[in-house]
């Protein structure tokens, strides 16, 4: 021990002092600015395959949802989508294109393993939670909405 | 035979000397400030393999084998290669070294391998048990982010305090006292583990075990910062190494004045977006084996302690929020033989 009276408490203070804050004006920013502009992207995706392409308006939000997914897996395959999120953060994380980009970027990274236990079962390292809690959520949603007689 | 002396610190009865060095780093190592000092950058981090594993023990045969070269001598001359990575199960260093033929001892003290290899490397050879044995650590930015971190393509942002595992390694000849630089203390560490669990910021979970190490040499051998012409840390980049100037001034060393990191050496932090600087087993060594030893060589540094540093830690550790054990081995190298002083 450097000084038989440094506590783990003290080194706590001082780590805390010493280590640099994330920029939190810079990233929040980032975020707005990106995320927004998916979401702008998307909204001028529906209003095309509603007005241009003629899909019907319940088919409109899952086509966007699949466009936004795949292009998102595009750029993470051409090595654009870590770049990005590396400026947006959040931006890009919250928006459907994270999921999609955390899924896949798992899949690229585990194909070394093989098919099955690479790809197949790595792929949800990270979304596999999502998916879980996710489905958790719903039944509990669903339970409350039962509950209070909605059905 | 090294004797020891005060509680930690073991001195060479013969100190043995480094006789030659090859360090190997790839393209974001080839753009940093010690590019010109590697031996070879190879701008393919894949170094033409198929994973990222292959790659990190391609990396340590390269190196390896360049190191060789450079010393001139064949790999049946070596009696021991001592080496270490971060992957699980050492697997960087087994695959490397499966076709060299030398008697391999495995090692692991994170990115402090480099040190605990050169430690026993000199142990050995001041004892006469060997005649030359050869040191050897790596890391790879890619096999590590898949092991400890993200998929390569995941999006996320890393926080200030996080470093960047370089893709580099550094292999060296230990033998009997020829020429300088020679070895002629090392200092063992202990586990310190002062309560930090984020594995963001590994340079102040490190920080208490460099300056636990350094303590105890000084105070073993009577010596301060002033004696030394450097003290060089493996890579508590920018956040450990404040640390570990404060923990040691509440010990009564100053050690500013005296002390570089090779995590701040091999980056340019401002130009390389690598947040506090770089980390890795292969950091300290390629620094080491590129830039230092030629320096003490050409008789620019006389009287050097290098102090790497390792985080301890595993995925596991880190997911049951462990926190962080470190450990630093010292080894102090000068220009002279000479037993008295140092």
């Amino acid at each position: 021990m450097p000084s038989p009276t440094l506590k783990n408490k003290d080194y706590d203070y001082m780590v805390k002092k010493a280590t640099p804050n994330t920029k939190s004006a810079k990233n929040i920013s980032a975020a707005f600015l990106v995320g927004g502009a998916i979401c702008a992207l998307g909204e001028l995706m529906g209003y095309l395959y509603r007005e241009k392409v003629g899909l019907p308006e319940d088919i409109v939000p899952t086509a966007v949802s699949i466009t936004l997914v795949g292009l998102s897996i595009l750029l993470t395959a051409l090595n654009v989508y870590d770049n990005l999120a590396k400026f947006a953060g959040a931006g890009t994380l919250v928006p459907i294109t994270g999921f999609a980009n955390a899924m896949s970027s798992a899949a690229l990274e585990f194909k070394s393993e093989g098919l099955v236990l690479g790809v197949g079962a790595k792929m949800f390292i990270i979304a596999g939670p999502v998916i879980v809690y996710g489905v958790v959520a719903s039944v509990l949603y669903g339970l409350v909405i039962f509950a209070l007689g909605l059905y | 035979m090294a004797k020891k002396i005060g509680k930690y610190t073991l001195r060479m009865n013969n100190p043995p000397s480094v006789i030659a060095g090859a360090a190997i780093g790839s393209k974001k190592e080839g753009e940093g400030p010690l590019s010109a000092y590697f031996d070879i950058i190879n701008p393919d981090s894949s170094f033409g393999e198929k994973t990222w594993e292959k790659a990190e023990s391609r990396l340590q045969k390269d190196t390896i084998n360049k190191m060789l070269e450079k010393a001139g001598i064949a790999s049946v001359e070596v009696d021991a290669v001592f080496g270490g990575d971060l992957l699980n199960q050492c697997v960087g260093t087994t695959f490397g070294m499966r076709e060299i033929g030398i008697p391999l001892f495995g090692l692991f003290s994170a990115c402090a391998t480099f040190a605990e290899a050169m430690a026993l490397a000199a142990l050995l050879v001041d004892a006469d048990t060997l005649a030359q044995a050869a040191i050897i650590a790596s890391s790879h930015f890619c096999s590590a982010e898949r092991q400890f971190r993200f998929p390569l393509e995941y999006g996320g942002q890393r926080p200030p305090s996080s470093q960047w595992t370089a893709t580099a390694a550094g292999a060296a000849l230990i033998g009997t006292h020829v020429q300088p630089p020679y070895i002629k203390h090392v200092t063992i560490g202990i586990i310190e583990d002062l309560g930090v669990t984020d594995a963001n910021n590994m340079g102040a979970a490190m920080a208490p075990s460099a300056a636990a190490t350094l303590t105890h040499f000084f105070s073993d051998t009577g010596t301060n910062a002033d004696n030394y012409d450097l003290i060089l840390s493996g890579d508590l980049g920018a956040v450990g190494s404040e640390l570990l100037y404060q923990l040691m001034e509440r010990g009564g060393y100053d050690i500013r004045k005296k002390h570089a990191d090779c995590g701040l050496m091999i980056f340019d932090r401002d130009r390389q977006d690598v947040h506090a600087g770089a980390s890795g087993a292969g950091c300290a060594a390629a620094v080491f084996c590129a830039y230092i030893l030629p320096s003490m060589r050409e008789g620019k540094l006389k009287n050097l302690l290098f102090i790497p540093t390792g985080a301890l830690l595993s995925p596991t550790t880190v997911q049951q929020g462990e926190s962080i054990p470190c450990i630093c081995h010292l080894i102090h190298l000068a220009d002279s033989p000479e037993p008295a002083g140092v």
